[in-house]
């Protein structure tokens, strides 16, 4: 016997004690696929046959076959399952994770069960058990269907048993297996000629027959697609429009030869229901359809209702990266089937509240939408489609004046043709107007409100593990997440604007230069050790790292960040904090950058109209100011006061004590030591007035409309970068040397260069490989090691760690924890960029930018 | 925290001297135990102590207690003894390492004996009070020169002090909270150790070093003769003792080294101005005023769950918590610290477990939505809002009246229009440091009257505190329900 069931579903098996059921189960499905209720008992009690047990050991059956089914796992139940209430409950459990139930039962003689229990020691339980199992299995069996099992297996003999096999078949909504590509198109309501424009200018080409026998039918058009594409109708394809028996007409044609699938939409299959003569209220459009169908033959109106019955609620596309719904499809319930699913796919799903109209508030699915693969819907009609977390409605009313849109998949690219007229007057406005409040259009408000991401405390909080292209599986502790949950939340800007957060940068290991804690060398044979021919090395400025953002203006910011009101872009530090407090400076200082990049036609040349900007801002005062008072300052303050008075103390007592002559070097030693200290801040440090005052060198661009510019060398952003800021007395360009580790020379000047610039006061040099990103052999190399310089440290290591005694010790450190935590923060800051250019949602964007942060709290020494 | 963790730098106290014009002077050594003619060493786990008389002479003599800390050992050394594992101390900060401790247990390891008031060979001028002259070149002060005053003077010094100046490259910086101090008194030298011995690190006043139950002891015994008369006794007590302060967990310690850069100091910095704004509302007890205004409303709408957003250290929990028909109370805070610390000030740990049940703390934020905010009677917001930046609040409202739909949001900020009444305030200047705003009457009601339109609520306000006829009242409640 045969047994058909689908690919995803609960099976119940039902039969007496010893009617063989456990030996059913393991010779067909593997051992993790069925649960048994004896050994759910034994589980909770130690005795399979516990009896008092039973309660314990359902409620654990049930618990795991619930978590197998949400994960979409077949789940095969072995318990006797004779009555009915048992039964039921597992009906339930099915239809709570929308799964089909499929029931097989094992009708054997009950001498065959009692035989079988006879030798079973732990089964001595008497004949009259088996005897009211069979009676209550057989008094099921007719009512089995309408319990709610769409399948029903009977086996009746041993041979039956024996000669099962099991086959499977995939759901109706699965088309994994079918990877397009697609021209979507959302609800067309009639609007025959501006579907007929669209399909054209996507390249179908469609011919009608004219007085043949098909020309009143269905098949009256014969359209062929553009190269291997097919179209892809998101239903509604009747009601209130002008034409809809021809635009059925014409999606019939395709689907019947194959050049496009449908969904249904909700005024689909209502025409259906009334073409069957159902009770519908004639509302909504439908009137103008039935009156349009008037005209045609019985059997045109008899294929609808054909091909209507044949439509599927949704579909999963493409190895399940696509779901097309003509409502949309929240994650759980994609690939699975139910009427509440093909409900939710016709109509959407409401909250069970109502608006103050008394109508039923639509919940926002879209809106929390995490699930991976694509959702392309229609249904609501909005003015512009738009990207919602990996959702997009394509319905752009072109029945009420609006548009028809195709989405092409896999391209994500949006083709429309604007509506010829306004065929139907919405019941509320659909288009906005100007002016208007938002409380007298409540659906569109909503509609645009939903459009705005709003992160979800569960993108963020708990323990997470990312993967990068650049590493694999970074884990971000609970801890470190609840720290920066409070950094994002309390100080951080709007995280649309968020798409970066820098990497924390290691130093080199530690020289083995005396008098110096590190030195170029060591950066050199890190990278040459790892294959690496060419560096650059480029001046490290002593300021704030700061993230640039400048857009063309505030309609880019808009459309690629979707923030409005808020200017043309902004500067935020390596926290996500706003670098300026004082807005109207930051409007200016963003206008200059704009006026420089138009000057430099950055946005033509780069075809974009955003850029993303990695830079250092100076003066480090600008930023650091409170930092540099209560402790900077505050160190060479009280070690100046403390050293003047101590030093002519000492030398008193030396005189008195020669043994303390060589104290009192030392504390002039430390005289000197915290001069210099106060000399090493001061040069970073310089009053802002004005915009003027500030500095800003911009290192890396980052991204640009359609780029992530992490795929070129450092000498291409060099270039780039020089061409708008030359000349500028805000913006500065970086000092770099490329370096070839094979040339003695070269390596050679790089070290003279190096002691060039910290001598007269520089903070140091960072060395990059050539390229942004770089590897040796599997692993990724640091994107950058800074090397400073032996005043800088002062501010670093205190003012007296030259000294011998003090170096001597500090020499023992270690980078490798930094260096880590470097890969991490850098492969998540460029998926970052990735997520956001690739237009993937917020939270995926927001989630590793988040992660930079989390991971800023991790312990590591913070004088690397 | 220090930039460079071990370099106690700005608050490194090297030297005290330590002077006496009686004759004959070097009398001193023998009160002192110390032979003026000799150099003392000690090693300190901290460095190495040099007690040495740079001058003695029959009419001055002068001892200097010069401690050679040891920077960079002092972070290396730690790291076998400390029982936070060698991760933390990777980036400790330098409180547990402040110099006037250091300066205290210096004292009183080299002058043990002296402490006593005992002396071997003139125990009669250890009894007798005679002239002292003690100089510090530069102690942290918190509180500035009042503090420096209030605390030696009641106690018969003459105080002569300068505040250093922060970088005399850079004017502008303003002042250090640094100060020379130089005492004069006559008194005996017990005495004066004693006062030093708890003073100075009652001046620095640092709350991060760890003092155990025996310090109450050690504090009682030198302070018996006088620090119950001290006109400022509570003052020296408070300072001396709250040094105790639970461990910081993991995550707060990594947040305060990540504010690092934005320099400041969250702990620090937050409890300075919740004090400012404190004590510029004090007078009016406006806090309490707005505790009984929640919970009449809240009694009023007959609310029995409630969910107090941004409930800080848990004052208003507390409150919630003893009223009976509220069944349910959650209070939720983006602080890790501060949820800490509501949980101690609560004293959840012991409550009975009926009690218990009733609350409970959260971890969120309000510019993330979250479904544990939902399912609420009431949630109370009470001095929040003007807290985040404005640009955030269409998070917030979304968050709260769109996700977490509470039947009823009680919601207070201050009225900006009252800040001319408070005493001694700029002209334009916030209540609280971290304020991002703060709002006039009409520019509250509005954005309430566009929360309560966009998300079907209703909105009514309310004045909490004394309602002046010009400018308001100090502080507005906005009382939405849906």
């Amino acid at each position: 016997m045969k047994i058909n069931l689908p690919e995803l579903c609960l099976v119940v098996l039902v039969g007496t004690s010893g009617s063989g059921k456990s030996t059913f189960g393991k010779k067909h499905f593997f051992s993790t696929q069925v649960i048994s209720s004896d050994y759910c008992r034994g589980l909770v009690s130690d005795d399979e046959n516990s009896l008092e047990a039973t309660s314990d050991a359902f409620e654990v059956l049930h618990f795991i076959a619930g978590k197998r089914l949400q994960a979409g796992k077949l789940t095969v139940i072995d318990a006797t399952n004779v009555q009915a209430h048992a039964r039921k409950s597992l009906i339930e459990l099915a239809r709570k994770h929308h799964v089909l139930a499929a029931c097989i039962v094992l009708d054997l003689p009950a001498s065959i069960s009692q035989e079988r229990n006879k030798h079973r020691e732990d089964r001595n339980f008497g004949p009259h058990v088996i005897r009211n199992q069979q009676s209550q299995l057989r008094q099921s069996l007719r009512f089995l269907k309408d319990e709610g099992f769409r399948y029903v297996y009977v086996l009746k003999t041993q041979e039956d048993v024996d000669a099962v096999e099991i086959g499977y078949q995939p759901l109706w909504n699965n088309r994994k297996f079918d990877h397009g590509p697609f021209d979507i198109i959302g609800d067309v309501h009639g609007c025959f000629d501006e579907l007929q424009e669209l399909l054209e200018k996507l390249g179908y080409s469609i011919k009608t027959k004219q007085n043949t026998a098909d020309s009143t039918t269905h098949k009256k058009y014969e359209v062929v697609p553009p190269d291997g594409r097919r179209a892809l109708f998101l239903g509604d394809l009747v009601d209130r429009g002008p034409k809809s028996p021809d635009v059925l007409k014409l999606v019939m044609s395709m689907v019947e030869s194959g050049a496009a699938l449908c969904v249904p939409g909700n005024h689909d299959i209502k025409l259906m229901r009334k073409l069957r003569g159902r009770d519908v209220k004639i509302t909504h459009g439908l009137k103008e359809t039935l009156e349009q169908l008037e005209h045609e033959s019985e059997e045109f109106k008899r294929s609808i209702d054909v091909f209507m019955d044949k439509l599927i609620g949704h579909y999963v596309l493409d190895d399940g990266k696509l779901v097309v719904a003509h409502a949309g499809m929240k994650e759980e319930f994609q690939g699975r089937s139910s009427g509440r699913i093909r409900d939710f796919a016709l109509y959407g799903e409401t909250t069970g509240e109502t608006d103050e109209y008394g109508l039923p508030v639509r919940y926002n699915w879209a809106g929390e939408y995490r699930g991976k693969a694509m959702v392309v819907y229609g249904h609501t009609p909005v003015p512009e489609a738009e990207w919602t977390n990996k959702t997009i409605c394509i319905d752009t009313g072109c029945v009420f004046g609006g548009k028809l849109t195709a989405l092409k998949y896999p391209e994500k690219e949006l083709f429309s043709v604007p509506a010829k007229k306004v065929y139907y007057e919405p019941a509320k406005p659909f288009l906005p107007v100007a002016g208007e409040t938002d409380s007298s259009a409540p659906e569109q408000v909503s509609e645009k409100r939903s459009s705005y991401d709003l992160l979800d405390i569960n993108d963020v909080s708990g323990k997470r593990i990312i993967n990068t292209e650049l590493l694999k599986k970074i884990t971000i502790k609970e801890e470190y997440s609840a720290a920066a949950l409070e950094v994002m939340s309390r100080f951080a800007v709007d995280p649309r604007w968020i798409v970066y957060l820098p990497p924390t940068m290691s130093p080199t290991e530690t020289t083995r230069e005396p008098n110096l804690l590190e030195h170029p060398l060591e950066a050199f044979e890190y990278y040459k050790k790892n294959g690496i021919q060419t560096v650059m090395c480029q001046e490290k400025h002593m300021g704030s790292r700061a993230v640039v953002i400048v857009c063309q203006n505030e309609n880019a910011a808009k459309t690629a960040f979707g923030i409005e009101n808020e200017g043309q872009g902004i500067c935020y530090t390596r926290t996500g904090r706003r670098f300026f407090n004082d807005l109207e400076l930051e409007r200016k200082f963003i206008a200059h950058i704009a006026a420089r990049l138009e000057h430099a036609d950055f946005w033509k040349e780069f075809d974009t109209d955003f850029v993303v900007l990695d830079c250092e801002l100076m003066p480090w005062s600008a930023k650091a100011q409170e930092l540099l008072r209560d402790q900077y300052a505050a160190v060479g303050a009280s070690a100046d006061a403390a050293l003047n008075m101590v030093l002519p103390v000492v030398s008193m007592g030396a005189k008195r004590h020669p043994e303390l002559l060589e104290l009192e070097e030392k504390f002039a030693m430390r005289k000197v030591c915290s001069d210099k200290f106060r000399q090493a801040y001061a040069k970073y440090c310089w009053n802002v007035e004005s915009m003027d005052d500030l500095r800003l060198a911009p290192f890396h661009i980052l991204a640009t409309s359609k780029n992530v510019h992490t795929d070129k060398s450092h000498q291409w952003h060099m270039d780039a970068i020089s061409k708008f800021v030359k000349d500028d007395k805000i913006l500065m360009a970086t000092n770099y040397k490329n370096v070839d580790l094979t040339d003695e020379t070269s390596v050679r000047d790089a070290i003279d260069w190096w002691f060039k610039l910290t001598e007269s006061g520089g903070e140091g040099m960072v060395v990059k490989p050539e390229n942004f990103v770089a590897r040796a052999a599997n692993s990724l190399l640091q994107p950058a090691v800074k090397c400073r310089g032996k005043e800088y440290l002062r501010i670093i290591y205190g003012p007296e760690y030259t000294l011998d005694e003090n170096l001597k010790r500090l020499k023992a450190r270690g980078v490798g924890a930094k260096r880590s935590l470097a890969l991490r923060e850098f492969a998540l800051g460029v998926e970052a960029l990735n997520l956001f250019v690739k237009k993937e949602p917020l939270y995926r964007v927001h989630e590793c930018v988040f992660g930079v942060l989390a991971l800023e709290s991790e312990p590591v020494d913070p004088r690397l | 925290m220090s930039i460079y963790p071990g370099v106690p730098g700005g608050k490194l106290q090297l030297l005290l001297t330590i002077s006496t014009t009686h004759n004959p002077a070097t009398d001193l050594g023998f009160l002192l135990y110390k032979n003026p003619s000799a150099v003392h060493t000690f090693d300190m786990s901290f460095g190495k102590l040099y007690v040495f008389y740079p001058e003695a002479t029959e009419e001055k003599c002068t001892v200097a207690i010069l401690l050679d800390v040891d920077p960079v050992g002092l972070i290396r050394n730690r790291k076998t003894q400390s029982f936070d594992g060698p991760q933390l101390d990777q980036y400790v900060n330098d409180r547990p390492y402040v110099s006037s401790s250091f300066m205290s247990v210096a004292l009183n390891t080299a002058f043990r004996t002296a402490f006593s008031g005992k002396s071997k060979e003139r125990q009669e001028l250890a009894d007798k009070a005679i002239d002292f002259e003690v100089s510090i070149p530069c102690i942290a002060c918190r509180g500035g020169e009042k503090i420096l005053r209030d605390l030696f003077e009641p106690l018969g010094y003459e105080v002569t002090t300068e505040n250093i100046e922060l970088d005399p490259n850079f004017a502008n910086w303003g002042r250090s909270r640094y100060y020379s101090l130089n005492l004069k008194s006559k008194c005996k030298l017990s005495q004066l150790l004693a006062h030093l011995y708890v003073l100075i690190p009652v001046l620095d006043d640092n709350k991060h070093y760890w003092v155990g139950e025996d310090e109450i002891e050690k504090l009682l015994r030198v302070g018996k003769d006088w620090l119950s008369k001290h006109p400022h006794k509570d003052l020296i007590t408070k300072r001396y003792l709250r040094h105790r302060k639970r461990l910081a967990n993991i995550a707060s310690e990594a947040l305060a080294k990540l504010n690092e850069e934005e320099a400041q100091d969250p702990d620090v910095v937050e409890e300075k101005h919740l004090a400012e704004e404190a004590v510029l509302e004090e007078k009016i007890s406006l806090n309490q005023a707005r505790i009984n205004k929640v919970v009449d409303v809240l009694k009023e709408l007959h609310v029995t769950n409630v969910i107090d957003l941004g409930c800080g250290e848990g004052k208003l929990l507390k409150v919630f918590w003893e009223l009976k028909e509220l069944r349910k109370i959650v209070g939720m805070d983006v602080s890790h610290r501060s949820l800490d610390n509501a949980e101690e000030r609560l004293h959840l740990e012991y409550a009975p477990e009926a009690k218990k049940d009733r609350i409970k703390l959260i971890h969120g934020s309000l510019t993330y939505k979250d479904n544990r905010l939902s399912g609420f009677d009431a949630a109370t917001c009470i001095e929040v809002v003007e807290h985040l930046d404005a640009s955030r609040l269409t998070a917030f409202e979304r968050v709260i009246f769109e996700y977490a739909k509470p039947k009823h949001v009680i919601l207070t900020t201050p009225n900006v229009e009252y800040n001319v009444k408070f005493e001694g305030m700029p002209a334009g200047k916030l209540r609280h440091k971290d304020h991002r705003f703060e709002w006039t009457r009409n520019e509250f009601q509005e954005w309430c009257h566009q929360v309560a339109n966009r998300n079907g609520y209703s909105v009514r306000f309310e004045p909490i505190g004394e309602v002046d006829e010009t400018v308001g009242p100090p502080t507005q409640m906005g009382i939405f329900s849906k």
